[in-house]
């Protein structure tokens, strides 16, 4: 096996026995990254020297007596949209290609806090709008299991770094679903927590009040190692919540005999493929067999989520977006004969398609006389689809669901439908909206695509949510299904 | 014209003089050099999250207990939405629906009359930064020190008649603000602005007329200025039987006129939604309780006060609470002299004039209640007369000296002593024998020669009275 090929704590092991270097696994995952890149395409921006001198400075730490966590010295990736001192960070738009943050977003701090090794950034759809990467202002980037297809999005380049061995963990960000859809459309595991559980200092906003940061990695204990590293409460960020955080990891193995599964039969309905059905409803008897008991449920407003999503998070964006105006930072159009015309060609130019539309959108939203029918009354189906779930987690404790109606679909089959491409999220929107904890893990394939089970959970139980993934996880394992690459592949067509 | 009745309500922004900004913890420090107290959270990066200041919310909230406002026990954060590169985020942090305060009143003395005029309003918000214009019109800077320094924008209900009343309002205004210290007021710093909506109507009627808003007043005396014009202006249009338009105007130092900015159809939309990035906050009774402990007695409480604490006619009271420093000051005399009518005449006389001629106050001036009581002491024993006491105290004000130091250092001190001042009167009774034998022939005047001639042989530090009554017996 190669080094590149370890999981966090498996390679964990092998550096705190003293048996690998960080140095020797870093070497090995950049060589991955050379060798599969050029396929995969998930990197915006690869950090060899930074990634170097860092492993160094952690092998010198582990030899002068440091602790090794559970995250020291092994490499991960960040989304393009979370802050890196002196690293640029574009949010795979234009409007950003040459901006270099003099700060760190919270979460980058926490992990090198760690001894975790930054190899680069991923790529994603332009300011995290967008279910494909396809969105990306610079390249999309190409599903590991079949380049042809999108790896999902809009965390896309996290997840398929991670599905094709270049790191063993990226962190990505989920506003709708952009952690848990492309973790299920390239077979990792991706967790979105509880709105206000890691700290969004240093995210670069898409919506503030939904967006929340969350790992991808391959397997169940290893997002517990990266939960354990990036929750808590931050006092940069107003909205992180004051919640103890316990210890992941101790979720990891624990029997879910007892534990009840809220089954709601609006997330069978909506547009699913027939196949997703079956793998997910398979997912669930397999759940069933393992002791919890399973309830059947409705949550009545569901259909209303996304139409709602369509309204908030473009409204906010709307908001966040503007200070994209060329006069401090980022891309400026130059040839310009007033204040005005700088504004409008900046952003005309720097802007791609599906961020002004939702720019067009929300400013629609909040326009006087238009903001009670909109903006105020999506907040009001907001609040009815919380309470949906706030019911049901009081006859459950988790809610399992399918992460998406369908598997990865082919580059370029739907950038043309904005509507279509929306409805790829219909089911992690909700929970998004709600605040709620959610994971997804590879649960079955169908045609050698991989097929995401959404394990949704109360308020703050992320680890109730790792418990019952994990226990999956071990009951059905996919250990041996690896990406090929498709026609890539070497000695492949 | 006095068919007319005018309308005027005010809209003031004063910054609060926290220490560091409202959601970043760079200092608020004014007059640096440009973009010197910024960060990534003031200068609006991507990526960045506010984080309110507590003392912020708390200035606010003493503002709204100073005009007499309820305190919204829920109070959130809202965006403003507009483009301008003064504004780092292109969107303001202000509140929309549910401000810190509501509800106020303040009420002032206007010809003779108190007049109570409402507040609708206290909302806190960030201020912008400043741009500053090239001489040449080809470029702009912006300098981001002032970038999310806390403001109270205190909105009066339209309540005022006239530009003189408009004027009153903000000096009372501004008089309880500098007594809470929440702002130092200044408006040629412009931590204290002032924007004007100005309607007019037939008197009687109920209904508001169309009103104008009128922006770009650098001083109290221009709002009362701008407000005059815009009102003739608005009179003339009626009378001319044309109608008032809808518009932001700009009030001209220079020509002395309005000038339209922009009309109601070039109006920003400014997109008013809830701040996401801030939790909604909850003022409860235990910080309205804890803030109103710190609200001092205001200008009009301590007026009436002074009048029947201390006796004071109403002109001095007035005078001596228009600053708190001056109150504390004088109250800080009277206690160690409790003379309050001399201890006034000399605050609101000789102090005032020294610290008006030297642009001083009673924060940065050297003379200190105890020196003022100590001089008043040596005044009332009559070591030193009226006339030095007066010299004595330019000189305590220029060096910052104590009364009895400056009279030893000069030798001024008044010579009372009874039997120094004989020696002395014999001496010139001896030396002057023809105004001597003039006094005693009743030429009265001779007296005035003769005590005149003791005064200088004391260099002018014999007691006048002692002389005069000493010469008066031995001349007999």
């Amino acid at each position: 096996m190669n080094l590149y090929q370890l999981k966090i704590h498996e390679a964990h092991e092998l550096i705190r026995d003293r048996k690998v270097s960080s140095e020797e696994l870093l070497l090995s995952v950049l060589a991955r990254v050379e060798d599969v890149e050029g396929i995969v395409q998930g990197f915006v921006t690869v950090t060899g020297d930074y990634a170097l001198k860092k492993a160094r400075e952690t092998d010198q730490k582990i030899d002068r007596g440091q602790k090794v966590g559970p995250l020291t010295g092994i490499p991960f990736a960040l989304k393009d949209n979370m802050c890196s001192k002196d690293i640029l960070t574009t949010c795979s738009s234009k409007i950003l290609k040459n901006f270099v943050p003099p700060y760190n977003a919270e979460v980058f701090d926490r992990l090198e806090e760690q001894g975790a090794v930054l190899v680069g950034k991923t790529n994603m759809d332009e300011f995290a709008m967008g279910s494909s990467t396809e969105n990306s202002g610079y390249f999309s980037t190409r599903n590991p299991w079949d380049p042809a297809r999108v790896p999902g999005g809009s965390s896309g380049g996290s997840a398929a770094v991670v599905a094709a061995d270049e790191v063993p963990f990226a962190l990505g960000s989920d506003t709708g679903g952009s952690i848990r859809q492309p973790a299920s459309y390239c077979g990792v595991v991706g967790m979105k927590p509880t709105y206000g559980r890691v700290s969004r200092y240093g995210l670069i906003a898409f919506a503030s009040s939904l967006d929340q940061i969350g790992p991808l990695t391959r397997d169940v204990r290893d997002c517990a190692l990266v939960m354990n590293a990036i929750c808590g409460q931050d006092p940069k960020d107003s909205t992180s919540a004051p919640v103890e955080v316990p210890d992941y990891s101790s979720f990891i193995g624990k029997p879910v005999k007892g534990i009840r599964m809220g089954i709601a039969e609006e997330y069978f309905s909506l547009g699913i493929n027939d196949e997703v059905r079956k793998i997910v409803e398979k997912a669930i008897a397999r759940l069933d067999s393992l002791g919890m008991g399973k309830v059947e449920l409705s949550l009545p407003h569901t259909s209303y989520a996304l139409p709602a999503y369509y309204l908030v998070s473009p409204a906010e964006a709307s908001s966040n977006l503007a200070r994209y105006d060329g006069i401090r930072y980022g891309f400026r159009y130059e040839d310009s004969e007033s204040l005005l015309e700088t504004y409008k060609k900046t952003r005309s130019v720097g802007f791609g398609t599906e961020v002004k539309r939702r720019i067009m959108l929300g400013t629609y939203a909040l326009s006087s006389g238009y903001y009670d029918a909109y903006y105020l009354k999506a907040q009001k189906v907001r609040t009815l689809i919380k309470s949906d779930f706030d019911q049901a987690f009081e006859k459950c404790d988790v809610i399992v669901t399918p992460t998406a109606p369908t598997v990865s679909f082919r580059t370029g089959e739907k950038v043309r439908d904005p509507l279509q491409m929306y409805l790829n999220d219909v089911f992690t929107i909700p929970v998004s909206m709600s605040g709620l904890p959610a994971i997804s893990i590879p649960c079955g394939f169908i045609k050698g695509l991989p097929v995401g089970l959404q394990i949704i959970g109360k308020p703050f139980d992320e680890g109730t949510i790792l418990q019952v993934a994990a226990a999956f996880e071990e009951s059905m394992p996919f250990e041996d299904m690896k990406p090929g690459f498709g026609s890539y592949a070497k000695g492949g067509a | 014209m006095d068919k007319y009745e005018v309308v005027i309500g005010l809209e003031v922004h004063l910054e609060l003089r926290t220490e560091t900004k409202i959601f970043c913890p760079c200092p608020t420090t004014f007059g640096d050099e440009p973009n010197t107290h910024v960060c990534p959270v003031c200068l609006g990066l991507p990526g960045v999250l506010p984080v309110l200041n507590k003392r912020a919310l708390e200035f606010a909230v003493l503002t709204g207990l100073a005009l007499n406002c309820d305190i919204n026990s829920y109070s959130k954060f809202d965006r403003k939405n507009y483009f301008y590169p003064d504004l780092p985020k292109a969107y303001q942090i202000s509140q929309y629906d549910f401000p810190v305060a509501k509800q106020g009143h303040l009420s002032m003395q206007t010809n003779g009359e108190t007049r109570v005029i409402g507040i609708n309003r206290v909302h806190l918000e960030e201020d912008a930064g400043k741009l500053i214009h090239s001489e040449d019109g080809l470029y702009s800077l912006v300098d981001y020190n002032r970038t999310g320094v806390p403001l109270v924008e205190i909105v009066s209900e339209p309540d005022i008649r006239s530009a003189e009343e408009a004027r009153v309002f903000l000096e009372a205004l501004k008089r309880i603000l500098l007594y809470t210290r929440v702002s130092d007021c200044k408006m040629e710093e412009g931590s204290l602005r002032c924007d004007a909506n100005i309607s007019i109507r037939l008197k009687g009627e109920t209904e508001l007329g169309t009103k104008t808003e009128l922006k770009n007043m650098n001083s109290f005396k221009a709002v009362q200025k701008g407000l005059e014009f815009e009102v003739e202006r608005q009179i003339e249009r009626l009378e001319r039987g044309e109608r008032i338009i809808q518009e932001t105007l700009r009030w001209d130092e220079g020509s002395a006129e309005t000038i339209s900015m922009r009309s109601k159809e070039e109006a920003h939309d400014y997109r008013y939604f809830p701040e996401p990035d801030l939790v909604p906050m909850e003022i409860g009774t235990q910080i309205v309780e804890e803030v109103k402990k710190r609200l001092p007695e205001l200008p009009q409480e301590k007026k009436e006060r002074f009048v029947i604490q201390y006796g004071l006619p109403e002109y001095d009271a007035e005078v001596l609470t228009s600053t708190r420093e001056m109150a504390d000051f004088f109250e800080d005399c009277v206690k160690g002299f409790p003379e309050p009518k001399i201890v006034s005449n000399w605050v609101m006389g000789e102090m005032s004039r020294h610290m008006n001629a030297a642009g001083l106050d009673f924060c940065n001036n050297k003379v200190l209640p105890e020196h003022l009581v100590e001089m008043l002491e040596m005044l009332q024993q009559g070591r030193i007369s009226g006339k030095m006491a007066k010299d004595i105290f330019a000189e305590m004000f220029s060096s910052g000296k104590k009364a009895e130091q400056v009279v030893a250092e000069k030798g001024l001190e008044q010579i009372s002593d009874q039997g120094v001042l004989e020696g002395i009167v014999e001496e010139v009774i001896k030396n002057n024998p023809g105004p001597v034998a003039d006094y005693r022939a009743k030429k009265k005047k001779a007296l005035g020669y003769l005590v005149g001639q003791a005064m200088k042989a004391t260099r002018g530090s014999a007691n006048p009275q002692m002389v005069n009554a000493i010469l008066r017996d031995k001349l007999k």
